[in-house]
């Protein structure tokens, strides 16, 4: 590779004296924090600041309505239209769990249930949140569209074992989906 | 004895009631106002816990939440573990914190923090020491500031923190010679080294850099005029020098963080981490409390209102002078915001950049600044001829000055490939 010489470039007096340039630069910071204070900071608006720099105070205000449709928070599993479980218990998602948060104990569906040639469903199915990774590959590998990533982000808890989202609670945040996967239904 | 009571009394009042709270406040200022020179918010939580003790609401002082975040600061650093590593020099390593604290707070003695107060027709000045030495006993006690780093820097016995030991070291030599010669001028104007007599004299002839009122025969407003300009060269190598005696940002070298991990500091941890922290802060308020009383009037409120203030009294009790202490309290903070504002905005000077500054730039303006001084202050005295010769001289030895600094100056060698 060519060497590539610099030269310095060549000061002004003005520039050499160096004390021009601190004075614009006492501008340069005062009119951040004046603006800072006034909440009119580049950007504040965008980012829905409090009214003090750009920041958002977190606990009273959330940033929830400008969450993407794509964000990635915690998994459960939904309920169709019908109101069944949509789990299968094919056990996928606890295999594919990197770090192995899933746990599922499948049971068969009984034969009076009109659901019946489903033939099974998930006794327990626990995800540790402590060790999801929100990764959503559960999501991904779900062969009947059960288990999706929700928008709930701040999981919280003063035990480990109120960290374990039980069956109850990940249908409880997952709720209703309606349509994506009609096989199990009627023919019409 | 009632002396020594009244001597205690001023200590543990002045040092302890206003000089150290007022590092946490700088604290508290240093994070809130960089968070908002930076577009942030900065700490504003941390209110007194009344919940835990049965009330509905905690409180946030003043709207100002986060005014409390000194204290909780204080009560991490206090009860973190202090790991004292196994390789460090023991009884230096546990004198440097202590060292470095101290000297800051001695200095707060000579400080005037306002006029007198009276009590039961007690009067008592508003200074602990009031000895006719103010910035040569100042500058003595200061400078011990940079045993404490230098024997921290060495007894961590470690790298990086001997290497910060030593630039402290090389800088407070550079800027030493800086800050005494720049205030120089200022004694030889008011003829004093009583720092209360300097306030005084400012308070009824205009502050040295605001010489608005109090006019007089001694004092014309001319005489006033033709000494602004030396006092505004000394007031600005003077400022530039505490910031590098007290270490600050755009002089921190023995403790910059991109070079040398945390500095002379490296290997403390807690409390005696506190104490440098501390020690720190409390020289940048004593720096800008005699920048305060030297440059900007001290305790004086200005435009001649502070007889009238010293007079005030409500049943015996003359509080005028605590009115000054507010002032002066109001100044300092103000000086202080001033230098975390230089803080955020000048980047740090490189370490060689630093000693020319001091070495070839400050030394020489402070000595031609000295004679300039002099020459204003004298010139009523002498013949004109004779003033005029001097000025001459001294227009001279500037010249010859500035042609020996810039040829002395190695110019860049240009690399050839």
């Amino acid at each position: 590779m060519a060497v590539v010489k610099l030269q310095r470039p060549k000061l002004s007096p003005g520039e050499a004296i160096y004390l021009t340039a601190l004075i614009k630069g006492f501008f340069l910071t005062m009119t951040h924090a004046v603006k800072s204070l006034l909440g009119k900071s580049m950007g504040a608006k965008d980012l829905a600041s409090s009214g003090l720099g750009v920041t958002m105070q977190y606990p009273e205000q959330k940033w929830d309505e400008h969450l993407p449709e794509y964000y990635r928070g915690a998994p459960a599993l939904v309920t169709d239209e019908q109101g069944r479980e949509r789990c299968v218990s094919c056990q996928l998602c606890e295999f594919i769990c990197p770090p192995k948060a899933i746990r599922i104990v499948p049971s068969e569906i009984p034969a009076d249930d009109p659901w019946a040639k489903v033939e099974k469903r998930p006794a327990e199915f626990d995800i540790d949140m402590i060790r999801c990774i929100y990764c959503g590959m559960c999501e991904e590998v779900c062969p009947e569209q059960a288990i999706f990533m929700r928008k709930d982000y701040a999981i919280t808890g003063l035990s480990r074992e109120e960290m374990v989202h039980h069956k109850d609670k990940l249908y409880q945040i997952g709720g209703v989906r309606v349509g994506l996967v009609n096989k199990w239904n009627e023919l019409k | 004895m009632l002396d020594i009571l009244i001597i205690l009394i001023k200590i543990v009042v002045l040092t302890f009631c206003v000089v150290l709270p007022l590092v946490p406040v700088s604290v508290f200022f240093e994070r809130r106002f960089c968070a908002v020179i930076q577009d942030r918010v900065g700490p504003n939580r941390v209110g007194i816990p009344l919940t835990l003790f049965g009330f509905k609401k905690d409180c946030s002082v003043f709207g100002l939440g986060g005014l409390i975040q000194p204290i909780a600061d204080g009560i991490k650093l206090f009860l973190k573990e202090d790991f004292t590593p196994k390789h460090v020099r023991k009884v230096f390593y546990w004198l440097a914190p202590a060292l470095t604290v101290a000297p800051a707070l001695i200095t707060a003695c000579v400080i005037p923090f306002g006029t007198p107060v009276s009590l039961f027709g007690h009067t008592e000045k508003l200074v602990i020491a009031d000895i006719d030495i103010g910035p040569l006993f100042i500058f003595s006690v200061a400078s011990l500031t940079v045993y404490g780093i230098a024997i921290a820097g060495w007894s961590s016995n470690s790298k990086f923190p001997f290497l910060g030991g030593i630039r402290s070291t090389a800088q407070m030599i550079s800027y030493e010679i800086a800050l005494g010669l720049s205030i120089i001028p200022v004694l030889l104007y008011f003829g004093e080294l009583n720092l209360s007599a300097i306030v005084q004299q400012q308070a009824e002839h205009g502050w040295l850099l605001l010489p608005l009122w109090g006019h007089d025969a001694t004092h014309t407003l001319t005489s006033k005029l033709l000494f602004w300009f030396p006092a505004a060269v000394s007031f600005l190598i003077f400022t530039v020098s505490v910031f590098a005696e007290t270490n600050r940002m755009p002089f921190d070298f023995p403790e910059c963080e991109t070079e040398l991990v945390g500095g002379y500091h490296t290997e403390y941890s807690s409390m005696k981490f506190a104490m440098f922290f501390m020690g720190e802060y409390a020289a940048m308020v004593i720096g800008s409390a005699l920048i305060v009383t030297v440059f900007l009037g001290g305790w004086s409120l200005g435009f001649g209102t502070d007889p009238w203030i010293s007079k005030l009294s409500v049943g015996g009790f003359g509080f005028g002078g605590f009115i000054h202490l507010g002032v002066f309290l109001a100044k300092v903070v103000a000086f202080i915001l001033f230098f975390i504002l230089v803080r955020w905005t000048i980047p740090r000077f490189r370490y060689d950049q630093l000693m020319k500054l001091g070495w070839v730039i400050f030394f020489e303006a402070a000595l031609v600044n000295v004679f300039l001084a002099a020459l204003i202050v004298a010139a009523p005295h002498l013949a004109a001829a004779i003033t005029a010769i001097g000025a001459v001289l001294l227009v001279i030895v500037t010249a010859a000055i500035v042609w020996v600094a810039r040829v002395s100056e190695a110019k860049p060698k240009i690399l050839r490939a």
